[in-house]
């Protein structure tokens, strides 16, 4: 029975970072209907920019809020520069510039921190069940989705982040900027990656740290549905508590394929998510 | 009274649109004067609605001018036009899915919510104030157009004739000095369209309003000043009776009645 609480315990941390990556996938989705694939890499750099931070200032904290600014100008800029450009021709475009992006970034972080790991220190102790480490990062992942949830609620900006998504012709008319709010939701998206990426890379930070991380935060979206937020979040604690299930149970070599069953499995009963209200037929 | 010039709310001027070879607008001249309702009729694909596109700044005219109270709109981004005391709706519905009548109406009330990005990331004091009038501000709009109880609803589980007032509600919420309405009477039922009528001839009060629609009866009703379009060039205009009774306005519909008889 304890080993089952522990490894309950730890699904839920990890499903944390699961949740936050598919919050961070599904934020860009809602908005551009590009899954972002370069998702990984600036929550990589974030992360890198975090561990050079902290090496320079000896304090953890500011390197954590450098990971989160760096994101928010990181994913604007994208958005800007790289997506804004190839969205009118096809989405098809804009999602293979994210895969670019996503090699690009990786190659790049090879070349200015080295492709070995850097031991990434951690202020709290992580050791054992249900850690303060794990604590702060179920705690950072919710109080993150709670902010998120009442700025596209309940704030003037949320409403025109929405209408933007919703029917950006329309939106245009009503005198939103919808340009604006697409670069703005594309810089929200990547402060939770980033914060994603803080939780998920330690103890050690190389290039391809976050490539498993990422795969499950994809699964854990679509598992949830792409159309809905607190699917994804379910979706990533869902996949978190499986996955530490299968792992402790029957070894952690099959957590790959225990992803990948389970989405298949997902979606062959539910293609559009767990909690995706099937989409009326429009007449 | 006669408005001079740079009262008229919306003035197009020699306004030509082409799509490749295709002439959609000829050197087309229309003005709104404050208070009237003026309306814009022709047998389909006249190009009415191109003429509402370039008037909120979705197309860009060949040539020809677009100006408001003396300002010039051409070359303006379609969210500025809110700002000019200018909103309009959509043929059809358009409303928001997946948002709440109550949603739907405050996105139109960009005008009053005026905060800036920053004060919006940064002043949450204000930001609240901002929420609450704009609230207060789309129940009041909601509530004069009788659909104050479907607020917390989704608009695709209501009726279509409620759906088009809160279209119209969303309009109404930035309090515009020139509303548009592109086909208000679509799709609506015999009494819904006289409260239409009423309605609108009460907002004339208030703003002036352009209007295009294919429902004669109601077009003739309510407007002061009616602009007939076909093939793109203004073929006649004047009040009610004189259209009426213009030739050429008979021959324009009588030459494509098979078509334009749709309902």
């Amino acid at each position: 029975m304890d080993y089952f609480t522990n490894l309950t315990l730890n699904g839920v941390a990890e499903g944390a970072i699961y949740a936050a990556l598919a919050l961070s996938l599904i934020i860009i989705y809602q908005a551009t209907r590009v899954v972002n694939f370069a998702q990984p890499a600036l929550a990589l750099i974030a992360a890198y920019i975090a561990l050079t931070v902290t090496t320079a200032s000896g304090s953890y904290w500011l390197g954590f809020a450098a990971a989160l600014v760096s994101g928010l100008l990181m994913g604007s800029v994208t958005e800007r520069l790289l997506i804004r450009p190839v969205q009118k021709t096809s989405q098809l475009s804009a999602i293979i510039i994210t895969l670019g992006l996503l090699l690009l970034l990786q190659g790049v972080a090879g070349m200015i921190w080295s492709n070995e790991p850097h031991s990434f220190s951690y202020p709290m102790d992580f050791e054992g069940r249900f850690s303060p480490a794990d604590i702060f990062g179920v705690a950072a992942v919710l109080g993150t989705a709670m902010l998120l949830f009442a700025l596209y609620r309940w704030t003037p900006l949320g409403l025109r982040m929405r209408a933007a998504a919703a029917h950006p012709e329309m939106a245009r008319m009503l005198g939103v900027r919808v340009g604006l709010m697409l670069t703005l939701g594309w810089g929200i998206a990547t402060v939770v990656g980033a914060l994603a990426g803080m939780l998920a890379a330690p103890p050690f930070v190389y290039p391809n740290v976050l490539d498993s991380v990422f795969v499950y935060g994809l699964a854990a979206a679509v598992i949830g549905g792409l159309d809905n937020p607190f699917g994804s979040l379910l979706g990533g604690f869902i996949l978190g508590i499986s996955l530490s299930f299968v792992s402790g149970y029957l070894g952690p070599e099959l957590m790959p394929l225990a992803a990948l069953i389970i989405l298949i499995l997902v979606l062959s009963v539910r293609p559009d998510g767990l909690f995706t209200r099937p989409k009326a037929r429009k007449v | 009274m006669t408005p001079s010039l740079t009262d008229h709310l919306l003035t197009a001027d020699g306004v030509t649109v082409r799509f490749g070879g295709l002439v959609a607008l000829k050197d087309v001249h229309i003005t709104v004067p404050p208070g009237s309702v003026v309306g814009l009729i022709g047998p389909n694909g006249a190009g009415k609605t191109t003429l509402f596109n370039v008037l909120s700044g979705l197309i860009t005219p060949d040539t020809g001018t677009i100006s408001s109270k003396g300002h010039r709109l051409s070359g303006l981004r379609p969210y500025h036009l809110a700002n000019h005391g200018i909103s309009r709706t959509l043929q059809g519905l358009n409303l928001f899915p997946g948002m709440t009548v109550l949603d739907n109406v405050m996105t139109g009330g960009e005008r009053l919510a005026k905060t800036g990005l920053f004060t919006m990331l940064t002043g949450l004091g204000r930001f609240e104030r901002d929420e609450r009038a704009l609230r207060g501000r789309a129940m009041a709009v909601l509530d004069e157009l009788g659909i104050a109880h479907v607020a917390g609803a989704y608009p695709s589980t209501l009726a279509y004739g409620v759906q088009k007032r809160v279209a119209l509600a969303r309009a109404l919420v930035n309090e515009p000095e020139l509303l548009m309405l592109d086909e208000p009477a679509g799709g609506l039922s015999s009494e819904e369209l006289a409260e239409l009528a009423t309605r609108i001839r009460d907002l004339r009060e208030r703003m002036s309003v352009l209007l295009i629609e294919h429902h004669m009866d109601l077009v003739m009703d309510v407007c002061d000043h009616i602009v007939v379009l076909n093939f793109g060039a203004v073929i006649s205009e004047g009040p009610p009776d004189v259209v009426r009774n213009d030739p050429a306005v008979t021959a324009a519909y009588l030459g494509s009645a098979e078509e334009s008889d749709d309902e």
